[in-house]
C-alpha cells in the first residue's frame, strides 16, 4: 500500500469515527481550532466535519500565511513596483487586496511583478541582471522564513533586497486561547510549521491555557486521528502536548533553521490583517542586514491600510468565529475569480476553499 | 515544461504546504528530487543533513526534513494502539 492510501484508509477512518461517536456521547460540546490553511484543505476536501458527532466542532483558525498579511504591507509591494523596481512573490501574493489594489492590478498597470517558486529563482534573476533592482515580497509563517534567512545569510546580490512579512504562528494561537468568546477546548498545530519550530512553542497551551494540543498532519485519518488524541485528553480531564505527525516531526524541529532566523531576524509586535496587533509575532531584519531591508532601501513605509473592504467579514473567519456562508459577501460579491477579501484569495484561505467545496458542507447555522 | 508548470507539487500557490520528494543525485547544497510521477527539480538541502536515496519534505524549492520511513511504519501501529484503549 502506498503511503498516501495508507494515511487514507477508509477502515480505519470509520473506526476512528465510531471511536469518537462513543467517547462523546452525553459529554459537553467541544471546539477544537486548527491554525493551517492545509488542515482546512484536508478538512473540508475530505467532508471530515460530516464524520465527526455533532457535539464536536473544528474551527478554522489565522492559517493562512496570505490572509494576514495586512493591507499596508501589500501597499509597501506596491509602491516599491510603482518606483520601477522588479518585485517578485509567490502566486498566492499577488492578489491580495491592498488598500487601493493588489500587486496584480499594480502588474496591470505595467509594474514588473514576478511570479517565483523559490527565492532561488529570484537570486538567478538578480544574477542575471545585474543592471536591474528586484525585491523579494517575503511572505510566510515559520515553514517558509528559514529559506529567507537562509540566503540573507549567504549574502544574496546587491540589486536584491527584501520587504520581510514574516510571521510567527504561535503568537496567534495564543492570541486565540485568550479569546474568551472562542471557548477554545483544543489545538490541532499545524505539522509543516511544527517541522522548523518543533514542539516546544505549543508547550504554553496546555501548561498556561489547559487546552490539549496535538501536532497532526496533512492526510484525512491524521487529522481524524489528531481529533481523537484530544477528545481522550478532554475525557481524562487533562491537557497535554501530543505529536500525532512523528513521521515527519521531531520534538527539537530542524535546530539549523531556528538557528539561522534567530541570527537572521529579530522578533517584533505586529499587525495580522483582521485580527489587530500581536506581541512579539513578526520577523523583521536584524541591524546588521539592514542592507538587504527594502523598506530602509526605497524609504517606503506605509503605517496604516484599510485592512478590511466594506461589508468583508474577514476578520471573523480568520479567528472561526463565523463560516464563510455566513458572510453576506460569499459567493456573490466576493468569489475565487473578484476576491473582496484577503481569505477569498489565498488556496489556503478559508473561503476560497470553502468556495470550492460548498455543497459539502454541513448547514450554515451560525457558531454560538 | 508544460508539466513542471503545471504540476500541483510544484505551483507555488501553497505557502505552508510541503512536498516529499526521494533524493536522486547531491552536489553540495542542492539535489535533484523526484516529486513522483516524473517530475524531477533541483532544490535547496542547505537547512538539512540529507542523503541520496532519503526522502526529504520540500517546500518552495527547498528541503526543510529528513522524513523518517521507520516512524511513517510506526505511526500506523500507534494508531491502532491508541484505538485499542478505552476512554
Amino acid at each position: 500500500m502506498s503511503e498516501k492510501s495508507r494515511f487514507r484508509d477508509a477502515e480505519l477512518a470509520r473506526r476512528i469515527a465510531e471511536k469518537l461517536d462513543q467517547a462523546m456521547r452525553n459529554e459537553p460540546a467541544v471546539r477544537i481550532c486548527h491554525v493551517c490553511g492545509t488542515h482546512e484543505y484536508t478538512i473540508t476536501h475530505f467532508g471530515i466535519r460530516s464524520l465527526l458527532p455533532s457535539n464536536v466542532e473544528v474551527i478554522a483558525g489565522p492559517g493562512c500565511p496570505v490572509c494576514i498579511v495586512p493591507a499596508s504591507e501589500v501597499d509597501e509591494a506596491v509602491e516599491v513596483a510603482r518606483k520601477g523596481i522588479i518585485v517578485t512573490c509567490f502566486g498566492d501574493v499577488l492578489r491580495v487586496p491592498g488598500s487601493e489594489m493588489s500587486l496584480l492590478d499594480a502588474k496591470a498597470q505595467g509594474a514588473d511583478i514576478r511570479i517565483v517558486y523559490s527565492l532561488t529563482d529570484v537570486i538567478k534573476m538578480a544574477n542575471a541582471e545585474k543592471t536591474k533592482e528586484f525585491v523579494f515580497f517575503a511572505v510566510g509563517f515559520e515553514t517558509t522564513s528559514p529559506s529567507t534567512a537562509l540566503e540573507i545569510s549567504n549574502r544574496p546580490p546587491e540589486n536584491l533586497s527584501f520587504l520581510i512579512s514574516h510571521r510567527l504562528i504561535p503568537p496567534a494561537m495564543e492570541m486565540l486561547a485568550e479569546t474568551e468568546d472562542l471557548n477554545l477546548n483544543g489545538f490541532i498545530a499545524p505539522g509543516h510549521v511544527s517541522t522548523i519550530t518543533g514542539l516546544k512553542p505549543y508547550e504554553v497551551f496546555p501548561k498556561k491555557y489547559n487546552i490539549p494540543t496535538v501536532v497532526a498532519g496533512f492526510e484525512p485519518l491524521d487529522i481524524l486521528m489528531s481529533v481523537y488524541m484530544i477528545i481522550k485528553q478532554q475525557k481524562k480531564r487533562i491537557a497535554q502536548l501530543e505529536n500525532e505527525y512523528i513521521r515527519v516531526v521531531q520534538w527539537e524541529g530542524n535546530i539549523k533553521a531556528q538557528e539561522l532566523m534567530t541570527s537572521i531576524f529579530d522578533v517584533v509586535d505586529s499587525n495580522w490583517r483582521g485580527l489587530g496587533t500581536i506581541p512579539s509575532s513578526r520577523f523583521m531584519l536584524k541591524n546588521e542586514y539592514k542592507a538587504y531591508d527594502a523598506n530602509l532601501k526605497y524609504g517606503v513605509k506605509i503605517e496604516h491600510g484599510i485592512d478590511i473592504q466594506h461589508g468583508c467579514r474577514c476578520h471573523l473567519v480568520v479567528v472561526g468565529k463565523i463560516r464563510p456562508t455566513e458572510c453576506p459577501l460569499f459567493m456573490k460579491a466576493c468569489t475565487p475569480e473578484n476576491p473582496v477579501g484577503a481569505c477569498m484569495v489565498s488556496s489556503e484561505g478559508t473561503c476560497r476553499i470553502w468556495a470550492r467545496t460548498t455543497a459539502s458542507q454541513p448547514s450554515s447555522t451560525p457558531l454560538d | 515544461m508544460d508539466l513542471l508548470l503545471t504540476h500541483p507539487c510544484l505551483v507555488p500557490i501553497k505557502m505552508c504546504l510541503a512536498i516529499p520528494a526521494k533524493v536522486i543525485n547531491k552536489k553540495e547544497n542542492l539535489a535533484y528530487v523526484d516529486f513522483g510521477e516524473g517530475v524531477l527539480r533541483e532544490v535547496d538541502v542547505s537547512l538539512v543533513d540529507a542523503k541520496v536515496g532519503d526522502y526529504v519534505l520540500v517546500h518552495a524549492g527547498y528541503a526543510i526534513q529528513v522524513l523518517d520511513e521507520q516512524e511513517a511504519l510506526e505511526t500506523l501501529r500507534v494508531w491502532n494502539e491508541v484505538l485499542q484503549t478505552e476512554v
